[in-house]
């Protein structure tokens, strides 16, 4: 499978821009729908490989998408195997004492789920009085006892996100708080399309919710960083971001 | 009080005595202060779940073992049914299909939904009360049908002979008879109820073996609150075994 050292070249070549070898970025070899997976025949898919495409063509670089197994992903940047990681690897104090990260390029909301006949907001106001059901030992339970154990009725802990789903349906939780992605594919389904919707996303608290994903890179690897920033940043402005995103996701995963 | 302290009884208690001592000064026990209130919160469901299923349990399975017993065939075949359906599925699965079967076939139906039975029907205890309560009556119903029939027939005859009513007969002579033979058994299988109840921590009762779960999940502690929890429930099980050796010792024995 790395032998076969898929490759996507995601670049137009701009004018005499002349490139010097294309920046390897690493990807996790194990697949990670929707953000990245082989389809049938091999080729790499998935909204992150996209997200590739565009931060490179944005910051005028020619890039080639390695897969590399996730527990030898650091090592293999470090090593220069590759130049850049862009696995949906978050950004953590432990990572930053061996690598860089670029800006963040994504950190997916954790937002509130409530029936349609309800209205509510994702804050403390909104929720006030209401049952909230988490799953726990999760960073959305700690967030629901930091910020709303004094305005909610009762916070309800779940095993798992699937069975909150349930009461959600069933009525016996007014809203549930989790992951935007997690609960994507609840509200795809048929229970969920018909009674809940997104409230909003929760307001960010990194002590909690965590810093986002970033590009992995080599400390003091600057100029690539300052690249990658600025392809992420112009992305973002220029309306590619919310166009990638537009297949995947029912909102922006971009994050507050 | 020496004829309590027999030799194996001290090297029992001796031994009991190094294991309490190692427990406390080898293990964590530092998280057992932020976990009181919410222990004894559980500890407090538990037993209430206990004694409400076993006394709605035993209304349920007295008329079910008499049906069963000298019914007519019309009340007879419905209390077999229910019984052997009781006792032919787990528990865990009549739970499930209460909470999440007709729990969730609430809610679509607006009437109910409206009612000011909602905000209980919501809840969770209710499903797990009625299950226990099910299982008790399943299995004691088939109990009782035994020791109804096991109440000598020159008994009941004496007492036709003396002109008494039924219902008088079926009070003063048949049940105190069909109970003091079943108490033995019902004894043993109030503990095994009693260790049915964990099951309810599935549809998020917080009894006290949820308690411990929490314990585990919040702070990656394992052996040091289920350890507990065995003390709790071998606690509420000598409380359990020792009031009814009370009480057969109570009800003298006038058959004989």
């Amino acid at each position: 499978m790395k032998k076969l050292a898929l490759t996507l070249t995601a670049v137009l070549m701009m004018g005499g821009a002349a490139m010097a070898a294309p920046v390897k970025v690493g990807i996790a070899a194990e697949p990670y729908p929707p953000f990245a997976s082989p389809d049938a025949s091999g080729k790499w898919v998935g909204w992150e490989v996209d997200m590739i495409g565009a931060v490179c063509k944005a910051a005028e670089m020619e890039c080639e998408i390695v897969p590399v197994a996730w527990d030898g992903i650091i090592p293999a940047l470090t090593a220069g195997q590759i130049d850049a990681i862009m696995a949906s690897m978050s950004i953590t104090e432990e990572r930053m004492k061996t690598i860089d990260f670029s800006n963040k390029y994504y950190n997916t909301p954790t937002v509130i789920v409530g029936p349609k006949a309800d209205a509510m907001t994702a804050d403390a106001e909104g929720l006030k009085g209401k049952i909230l059901g988490v799953q726990v030992s999760t960073i959305h339970e700690a967030y629901a006892q930091k910020h709303f154990k004094d305005a909610v009725a009762e916070i309800k802990v779940y095993q798992t996100q699937d069975e909150a789903n349930q009461d959600l349906v069933a009525g016996r939780i007014d809203a549930t708080q989790a992951d935007s992605i997690a609960l994507d594919d609840f509200l795809k389904s048929e229970a969920g399309a018909a009674c809940c919707e997104v409230k909003g996303a929760v307001a960010d608290d990194p002590d909690v919710l965590g810093l986002g994903v970033g590009v992995g890179l080599r400390k003091g690897d600057e100029e690539l960083k300052a690249k990658f920033n600025a392809g992420i940043a112009k992305v973002l402005e220029d309306g590619t971001y919310e166009e990638i995103s537009k297949p995947y996701f029912s909102s922006s995963i971009y994050g507050g | 009080m020496r004829a309590f302290w027999k030799p194996h009884r001290i090297v029992m208690a001796l031994i009991a005595l190094v294991i309490v001592v190692w427990s406390v000064l080898n293990l964590r026990w530092d998280w057992v202060p932020n976990y009181l209130g919410l222990a004894a919160q559980g500890i407090w469901r538990t037993i209430w779940l206990l004694a409400a299923s076993i006394v709605l349990g035993m209304a349920l399975a007295i008329p079910l073992g008499l049906a069963q017993a000298v019914g007519p065939r019309i009340l007879a075949w419905p209390a077999r049914t229910f019984c052997t359906v009781i006792r032919g599925t787990p528990l865990l699965l009549q739970l499930w299909l209460l909470y999440y079967g007709l729990g969730s076939l609430f809610p679509t139906i607006p009437w109910i939904r409206q009612s000011e039975f909602w905000p209980i029907l919501r809840q969770a205890w209710p499903y797990g009360l009625l299950a226990l309560t099910l299982s008790f009556a399943g299995y004691e119903g088939e109990v009782m049908r035994g020791a109804f029939k096991g109440v000598p027939k020159g008994q009941l005859e004496a007492a036709r002979a003396m002109g008494m009513p039924r219902l008088t007969i079926l009070r003063r002579i048949w049940l105190p008879q069909a109970l003091h033979r079943a108490l033995p058994t019902l004894g043993g299988e109030t503990v095994l109820q009693l260790k049915a109840t964990p099951l309810v921590a599935t549809i998020t009762v917080v009894d006290i073996y949820a308690v411990a779960s929490r314990v585990r999940q919040d702070t990656f502690i394992t052996y040091e609150p289920l350890l507990l929890l065995a003390v709790v429930y071998m606690a509420i099980t000598g409380i359990i075994v020792l009031g009814f050796r009370w009480f057969e010792g109570r009800i003298p024995s006038r058959v004989a």
